[in-house]
């Protein structure tokens, strides 16, 4: 089954991350390079690193006219920070993969709906 | 016993394993549980009248299989299947117990836990699971529904989990099991005929649990526990269903075979795992209690030491508080109440706070703290069975 995992900040962590050292950043950043490499077999979609949720814009179609505005479509303090695609056998494995992730404190695990 | 005890019962015990045995052979939760719902249906709006027949486990799969081929003329993938299934002759154990893991699966909500595995493994009918815990029964079958949706759908697997999950799986089942059995015995709402079926719905599940896991010294520790509180039933109620408190009733009404019999298997598992888990340690202190000839002979710096250890394993507000009561007997009221005093921030609005409290002021000789106490307890509990022991206090 597929699986599309979304790596969620909160304020806190992306605060603690602001103020590592540079090699302590390298550090937390390879550990997560690792952990794409461990998976490397289950991903079948490397996903991406988001920009931060400053640089997002939403646009509405629902209210009978477009509206576009600034910030993503939530306003929280957990936000989306990238994610992948991954192919495993069902919500167990996903779960048991993403519970060695070593970067964000929040991953939603969302089945891919067959279309 | 009723014939609707009767019922249940018969349904109870072989609903779990039909589901178990057609959920394996059809591959898919939703249909299979589909299924054996109708087959309960059908058998208690028809058992009543013609009997329980002699067979009702191929009764329900007959009528389970009826159905399914009926459905298979709107939907084609499962007939294949369903036209070669037979009544498995003695379906795997395992059956029922992935399906007890696949119905407590963390991915879904505390809630969505407890109502199915009361339909799937136990029977219940959506109506006995909404009356039970005063719901609508349009609010427990959307619950139902959504949660089987989300089994199928997030790819919940229907099996038993691989060693390195089972602990924390089984903790899992064991706080369903735990809920269920709480809710039955000091239900905040309910009605009594009601919280009572989910008692023994709890015990039964915890026995099911049991003998297909016996070397899990937590669920052994649930069933001792559960047991030594039923084993009390008779004692707990005044014929007019009155509650009486464990420091009044008639210990010659408790069922001291059924308190042996537990305490012995309490101690068997202690013996064979040395670091006892929260619901051996519970157990250890109901046995405490059931084991003392009155309650003044009650082993009390035993079940301080016991509570010491569940804290450790469990530190609760709750837990302190019962704690508390047991320094009482040890070091005397004002110890304890000044322990008490110290939860006020976490406990302020549990009635059980109060009424200790009232109970620590009267034995200190403080009667208008006491009766302010119990008067706040009254206030914040819809317990009938609580109320009438608070009001009770009140007009002495």
């Amino acid at each position: 089954m597929k699986y599309v995992l979304m790596f969620i900040e909160t304020e806190e962590f992306e605060k603690e991350f602001a103020a590592l050292e540079p090699a302590e950043r390298e550090v937390a950043y390879r550990r997560v390079y690792q952990w794409f490499d461990d998976h490397r077999d289950k991903i079948t979609n490397r996903g991406n690193k988001l920009q931060a949720a400053e640089t997002a814009t939403t646009v509405r179609l629902d209210g009978g006219r477009v509206m576009t505005t600034d910030g993503p479509f939530i306003e929280g303090k957990e936000v989306v920070s990238g994610f992948t695609e991954i192919d495993v056998e069902d919500l167990d494995e996903a779960l048991r993969m993403v519970k060695t992730w070593p970067g964000c404190p929040v991953v939603e695990i969302r089945p891919v709906a067959e279309v | 016993m009723s014939t609707q005890d009767e019922l249940a019962r018969v349904v109870r015990d072989h609903a779990g394993r039909l589901a178990g045995a057609l959920v394996s052979l059809l591959g898919d939760f939703s249909a299979a549980e589909d299924l054996v719902q109708d087959a309960i249906e059908i058998a208690l709006k028809r058992w009543p009248a013609e009997g329980i027949p002699e067979r009702p486990d191929a009764w329900l799969f007959t009528v389970a299989k009826r159905r399914g081929l009926d459905v298979l003329r709107r939907q084609q993938n499962y007939r294949a299947k369903l036209a070669e299934l037979e009544l498995p002759v003695r379906p795997p154990a395992d059956d029922r117990l992935r399906l007890i893991f696949t119905c407590c699966h963390p991915a879904l909500a505390r809630e969505a836990q407890v109502a199915l595995t009361l339909r799937v493994v136990c029977g219940l009918t959506t109506a006995q699971i909404a009356a039970a815990f005063l719901a609508s029964e349009s609010a427990v079958g959307q619950r139902i529904t959504r949660a089987k949706r989300k089994i199928t759908d997030a790819g919940i697997p229907y099996r038993i989990p691989r060693d390195d999950e089972l602990p924390e799986r089984l903790t899992e089942v064991l706080t369903v099991i735990y809920l269920l059995f709480n809710e039955g015995y000091l239900s905040s709402t309910a009605e009594r005929t009601h919280s009572r079926d989910l008692v023994d719905d709890a015990e039964w599940l915890t026995a099911l649990l049991h003998g297909l896991l016996p070397n899990e010294p937590e669920v052994a520790g649930l069933l001792a526990l559960i047991r030594l509180h039923r084993a009390r039933t008779a004692a707990r109620f005044t014929p007019a269903g009155e509650l009486v408190l464990l420091e009044h009733q008639d210990r010659t009404l408790w069922d001291h075979a059924a308190i042996t019999e537990a305490t012995a298997l309490l101690t068997r598992t202690a013996r064979r795992h040395h670091a006892p888990g929260p619901y051996q340690l519970q157990a250890a202190i109901a046995a405490c209690h059931s084991e003392a000839p009155t309650w003044s002979e009650t082993d009390w710096p035993q079940i301080l030491v016991l509570y010491d250890m569940l804290l450790v394993l469990q530190p609760s507000p709750v837990t302190s508080l019962h704690r508390s009561i047991a320094l009482s007997y040890v070091r005397g009221p004002a110890v304890a109440l000044a322990e008490l005093d110290a939860l006020a921030g976490d406990l302020e609005n549990y009635p059980l706070f109060h009424a200790t409290r009232a109970q620590f002021l009267r034995d200190l000789d403080r009667p208008a703290e006491a009766r302010a106490a119990d008067e706040r307890a009254a206030e914040l509990t819809a317990n009938p069975a609580l109320l009438e022991v608070l009001n009770e206090r009140l007009a002495r």
